[in-house]
């Protein structure tokens, strides 16, 4: 379970009464933090530099092609149909998710019985710890086949959107169904840190409310969410992040071809992770630097996504206390 | 917290006599096991024992590559090492690439691959090999079966013409003219075809294209060398396995994976008409008549085959694949040489073709295996 951590403002300690303790502490977390930054820059070094050797080969354009066949020649590939799966997938498992996850978390912070409560969170954190090749399996074993139903329903009632129209037969190896997998999987991590912002929510705020003649859901809408508001949104970054790099799951489930199209209920497209996983092991030495140049750009886009994540926490620092 | 304590405790105990009772039961099972094995499986051990020569073989033997051989890998290995004492062989099922990169890289004794050495491989062999070079020794053959799912239809027969056209989605429908002809007097329902393809990279996809580019040349244009999937119809789904299960899970569905999935799925396999007499089943028998068709391309030491995939002998099934061991001609690790030569000797020996049959690949024929049993004392 998450531990929170008492919001102390940092003591400054005199500087000469250091002792050994906190020398050896000091250094230890300074070299701790050192590591990380060695760890991440030796990371971006390494994609860049294989990326680089890649790309410089590549006889069109890295960003638009619609095709990954680093192994003819001349060699020929691109991410556009990577970026476009990845992100839509993850944008469907955000949709499913979040408002599922905010329910959940309401539910066990400020609706559920005690005795049902922890359970019910035990329960939330178990599906962390499912392995992803798992979720995998039972997607295309279990899910796939139950799916068809839902999306012949979404093909007949919503065809007109556009994107639930499903303009070519066969099973529901989707972006749709990956989008409702990486939904699951996302699901505990924007429920756990969620549910521990809502249970940080000032008892005082909520009796205020309550004191003006407020219903229980006027409390939660008039205190608990807009105190919890960047709680949710770094939650969801974090789950986000962890969909758009989700890699096994993706590959057992997704019917994988190098076309975009925007019928979400189509076979087809896929994943830089998914890409990666399926070509690298008959991937020749140029083959997996054209894999690591789209790593790389998962790369970005990843950092990308934390960086709006902290961006947002850091405008509304004044509410979140264990929100980071 | 006592009793929850206490409730621990007791279900510690609870779980370590299920533990303890799961080990005496499983032990009686393997007791049972091994005693009908001795019996009747005693004379195969013995007889591997005495023609398995061991000659110097010791310590740990690396190899990786190919995961398409790995299950008949895992059959030699288990022979080999009841036979020679104290021998590990540990081959990894990495994907060709994978293991040739780790070839050439010196970390793994022999690689396995689902296609001969490139001349750039060849060229960085060098390297590894002192004075030699690497080597495609073939060992292991398999037919490619095409296994589909249609109810009340039992034999389907296709030809390379049709097969290229349904999995480039030109015919979409199961009761299409042509598939009619060549199944006179079969049910054709009119429903859609689902045509399923790996969504990994694999030298099954590699050597289906290859098929369908000689045999089909006219209805296939797509590049033969391709590992991935070049065509962009289609539905995929990741592995032998994955594309098993779907074609397994699917009514109106069709796809290609090695026959010991086939076998194992209880899938109906495609018999393909090659323009002999009557249409070729997929089996390992068949598979090797078609290898023996096959040229040997390699020169020298080398022994990589250039396969006839258009070939029309009778009871040839021309899709096959087949999967060679990677080694140093000259220039071996002194430390696993010995090793290295007994292990490809048992593999090759008649006897190691022999049990290829039991995990549903296709011996060698026998006039390329006794070029390659051959070479195998000569490495060095």
């Amino acid at each position: 379970m998450a531990t929170t951590t008492p919001d102390l403002p940092r003591s400054r300690r005199p500087k000469g009464a250091a002792r050994p303790g906190d020398r050896i502490f000091s250094g230890l977390s300074r070299g701790s933090g050192i590591t990380l930054l060695v760890i991440m820059a030796a990371i971006a070094v390494f994609l860049t530099y294989r990326a680089v050797l890649a790309i410089s080969q590549d006889s069109t354009n890295f960003f638009t092609t619609f095709e990954w066949n680093p192994a003819g020649n001349p060699p020929v590939f691109g991410i556009a149909v990577l970026a476009f799966g990845t992100v839509v997938s993850s944008i469907v498992a955000m949709v499913i998710a979040v408002p599922i996850a905010i329910g959940i978390a309401l539910f066990i912070s400020h609706y559920a019985p005690r005795k049902l409560a922890k359970p019910l969170a035990y329960v939330v954190d178990l599906l962390a710890a499912v392995p992803s090749i798992i979720y995998g399996l039972w997607g295309a074993i279990f899910l796939v086949p139950y799916l068809d139903g839902l999306n012949q329903w979404l093909d007949t009632y919503l065809g007109w959107t556009y994107i639930f129209d499903k303009s070519s037969d066969g099973v529901a190896r989707n972006l749709f169904t990956v989008g409702i997998l990486l939904a699951i999987m996302i699901l505990p991590i924007i429920t756990n840190v969620t549910r521990e912002v809502f249970l940080q929510v000032p008892k005082m705020h909520e009796e205020a409310a309550l004191a003006l003649g407020a219903t229980r859901w006027e409390v939660i809408r008039m205190s608990v969410l807009p105190f919890g508001r960047s709680g949710i949104i770094s939650a969801s970054m974090l789950g986000l992040g962890r969909a758009l790099g989700e890699t096994m799951a993706v590959a057992v489930v997704l019917s994988p071809s190098f076309l975009i199209s925007g019928h979400l209920l189509d076979p087809g497209g896929g994943t830089f992770a998914q890409n990666i996983a399926a070509k690298f092991n008959e991937a020749d030495e140029f083959g997996r630097d054209a894999l690591i140049a789209s790593g790389l750009v998962l790369f970005a886009i990843t950092l990308l996504v934390n960086g709006a994540a902290r961006w947002i926490i850091g405008r509304r620092k004044e509410y979140s206390g264990a929100a980071a | 917290m006592k009793l929850s304590r206490k409730n621990g405790l007791r279900a510690s105990a609870i779980g370590a006599l299920v533990v303890s009772g799961a080990l005496v039961l499983s032990a009686c099972g393997s007791d049972n096991n091994t005693e009908p094995t001795k019996g009747d499986g005693g004379k195969t051990s013995n007889s591997a024992s005495s023609n398995i020569k061991c000659e110097g073989a010791k310590g740990q033997l690396l190899a990786a590559g190919s995961s398409a051989q790995k299950n008949a890998m895992d059959l030699w290995v288990k022979n080999f090492q009841a036979a020679c004492e104290g021998v590990e062989v540990n081959y990894q099922g990495i994907g060709s690439g994978g293991g040739i990169t780790k070839f050439n890289q010196g970390q793994v004794a022999f690689a396995g691959s689902d296609s001969a050495l490139k001349e750039e491989e060849v060229a960085e062999s060098q390297k590894i090999c002192k004075g030699g070079k690497g080597v495609n020794l073939p060992m292991v053959g398999g037919p490619i079966a095409i296994g589909y799912k249609l109810e009340g239809v039992d034999n389907l027969v296709l030809d390379a013409s049709t097969l290229a056209k349904i999995f480039d989605t030109k015919i979409t429908k199961w009761n299409d003219p042509a598939i009619a002809k060549l199944n006179p007097g079969a049910k054709l329902p009119d429903t859609t075809i689902q045509a399923f393809h790996r969504s990994d990279e694999s030298g099954t996809t590699q050597n289906l294209g290859k098929y369908l580019s000689t045999a089909a040349a006219a209805d296939w244009k797509y590049d033969p060398k391709s590992k991935s999937w070049p065509a962009p119809g289609g539905q995929a789904a990741n592995g032998s396995s994955g594309v098993a299960t779907a074609v397994k899970d699917a009514e109106g569905s069709i796809g290609y994976f090695e026959l010991s999935y086939a076998t194992s799925n209880k899938i109906s396999t495609v018999s393909i008409n090659t323009g002999a007499s009557a249409p070729v089943a997929a089996t390992t028998e068949n598979a090797s008549k078609a290898i023996a068709a096959a040229k040997v391309k390699g020169t020298g030491n080398d022994v990589a085959l250039s396969l006839d995939y258009a070939t029309k002998a009778e009871g040839a099934y021309p899709l096959v694949l087949v999967t060679y061991e990677i080694a140093c001609d000259k220039g071996n690790k002194a430390e696993t040489l010995p090793t290295l030569k007994a292990f490809l000797n048992y593999a090759i020996s008649e006897e190691g073709q022999k049990v290829l049959a039991e995990a549903d690949y296709a011996p060698m024929p026998a006039e390329i295996a006794a070029k390659v049993r051959a070479i195998v004392p000569t490495l060095s």
